[in-house]
């Protein structure tokens, strides 16, 4: 089991409860994609996934360890094998391309090699293959200020890739990208997660996406789990009821038509 | 036309009135810390007093371009910037650490929060303390003690820089480095990045240029406190200035204010450089 969440409940800061009674188990090497209206919890549901945030209420499991009973070196340990994919790419803008992938490695580094690498790159190739699967390998070394907003978040995806991690969790992670270049992106991921029999559990506004690429869908709402289907279960009257309310609502979401054909990586 | 806009009352600014009581407070807390430094400005202009600054003033002039001072000159510079740079670097060395241990958005135990939190937030505030405690004698005070224990000379200059500008520059440091976007730190940090790597690929990317603008002005301001160090008998250029001020030659004086000048630029020279590499 990578994800054990059960009865977790989180009250943020400033009042607002964004999380529920929420139960999920998500097994090794499963991919799961959480949908719902914005604001319904599901970046506070990653967040509590990995490991960075402390809910008040329920027990959090992640890849078989509770991460808030452990000790800072073992604290530190879980997280370098838990990959993140931010909506807004964490990446300072004066940051070169090569050195924002290499930091995917901090958790794996010695303060050492850590400290080599920020001066000349340790690992030059391999932040180019990352990138490479991004399809950023000529971008190596210029400076992040330098790309798009778009190609900075697949910079950050490609730092996730190189992270090499045992649970991969993406939030809204090709939300800034267009149709083409989001497609490719999640590819990528899922071709990670296949190869590597990583788990991989991302928040998607795109219910298309959701449906095309994981074959285990979550829907959240009002902070709580509304539904838990695989793929082909997730009717236009599940998704109606989703977003009810919302404007965005996506219209006709093509569940018919998504699935095992556009499966990518058939002989992973 | 216009006053009638004035005066109607949705179009006044609704924080207008509040912002001119700050000001008449701020000129009424002002007025008696201007009466109890004894500032009247008006007995600058005095006759008497600007016949007297004028004379002192014509004094200075030309400025001395005796050799044999002039070579004085140069070791005295030259020992001056040395005390300067060698105590910024010690400082430095004193600073870093504390910094990055006072800057919250390098606290791994911050992120969730986890075990610890109340620990690190504990050594937080020592750190902080200690910062104060190394700043808070001026550094003329530690040279005069140093003087004693060291014996006059540079080296006693160096070491109250350290001290001093060690607990300035970690402070400044760490409200530097705090009002930097943490996000990339917290998000190295929350994938199991330490500390020290959080702070070089998360932190510095930002605040690099103002942390080296800042370090420079530092350093400007380390030579002036080496002048003043030197009256108390620290050597350089303060100890050459004391000399010169005794044997009331006004030339050699210009001379000295003169390599000031030149001093300044170079700082301000220096730190647009830098900062143009780093921009």
């Amino acid at each position: 089991m990578t994800l054990h969440l059960e009865q977790v409940g989180v009250v943020h800061g400033n009042g607002r409860r964004a999380l529920a009674g929420v139960d999920l188990a998500v097994a090794t090497g499963e991919r799961v994609a959480l949908i719902g209206p914005s604001g319904a919890g599901k970046t506070t549901l990653l967040r509590v996934a990995a490991a960075s945030l402390r809910p008040a209420e329920g027990r959090v499991a992640v890849l078989d360890a509770q991460p808030w009973s452990l000790g800072a070196r073992a604290l530190k340990a879980l997280r370098a094998r838990v990959g993140v994919v931010h909506q807004a790419p964490p990446i300072p803008p004066r940051l070169r391309v090569v050195t924002a992938v290499l930091a995917g490695r901090l958790g794996q580094w010695s303060l050492a090699r850590a400290l080599r690498s920020w001066v000349a790159p340790a690992d030059a190739p391999g932040a180019r293959d990352a990138l490479a699967r991004v399809g950023l390998a000529e971008r190596l070394f210029e400076r992040c200020d330098q790309l798009s907003g778009g190609q900075l978040q697949r910079v950050a995806v490609a730092r996730t890739l190189y992270q090499q991690p045992r649970l991969l969790l993406a939030d809204e992670p090709v939300s800034a990208l267009d149709a083409a270049t989001a497609d490719t992106v999640l590819r990528e991921l899922v071709g990670y997660s296949v190869a590597a029999g990583a788990t991989f559990v991302a928040s998607l506004h795109a219910v298309d996406l959701a449906l095309r690429w994981f074959p285990r869908i979550v829907g959240v709402r009002d902070g709580r789990v509304l539904f838990d289907l695989p793929a082909v279960d997730v009717t236009p009257e599940r998704l109606a009821a989703l977003y009810a309310g919302e404007e965005s609502a996506p219209a006709e979401p093509p569940v018919a038509t998504v699935h095992g054909a556009t499966l990518p990586l058939a002989s992973a | 036309m216009s006053d009638a806009a004035v005066l109607r009352p949705e179009l006044r600014d609704p924080i207008g009135r509040r912002r001119l009581g700050w000001a008449i407070a701020a000129g009424v807390l002002l007025w008696p810390l201007l009466r109890l430094s004894e500032f009247h400005p008006a007995t600058l202009f005095d006759p008497a007093n600007l016949h007297v600054m004028a004379s002192f003033v014509a004094g200075f002039l030309p400025p001395s371009t005796e050799h044999e001072f002039l070579g004085f000159l140069l070791t005295a510079t030259l020992q001056t910037l040395a005390m300067a740079t060698a105590g910024m670097a010690l400082a430095f060395l004193v600073a870093l650490p504390l910094a990055v241990a006072a800057t919250r958005s390098l606290s791994i135990a911050a992120v969730g929060p986890a075990r610890g939190r109340w620990r690190g937030q504990g050594v937080r505030q020592v750190v902080r303390l200690v910062m104060v405690l190394l700043r808070s004698v001026p550094e003329v005070v530690w040279a005069l003690m140093f003087a004693r224990a060291l014996g006059l000379g540079p080296a006693a200059g160096v070491l109250a820089l350290a001290i001093t500008y060690g607990g300035m520059l970690a402070k400044v440091y760490a409200e530097i480095l705090e009002s930097a976007d943490a996000r990339p730190a917290r998000a190295l940090l929350a994938a199991g990045s330490g500390r020290l790597g959080a702070l070089c690929f998360g932190l510095l990317p930002l605040a690099a240029q103002e942390l080296v603008s800042y370090t420079v002005y530092r350093w400007e301001c380390a030579v002036r406190a080496a002048v003043v160090m030197g009256f108390v008998g620290a050597g350089g250029l303060g100890q050459l200035l004391d000399q010169s001020l005794k044997m009331l030659s006004g030339g050699e004086v210009s001379s000295i204010a003169l390599v000031f000048l030149a001093l300044v630029f170079l700082a301000d020279a220096i730190s647009l450089a830098l900062r143009k590499v780093l921009a």
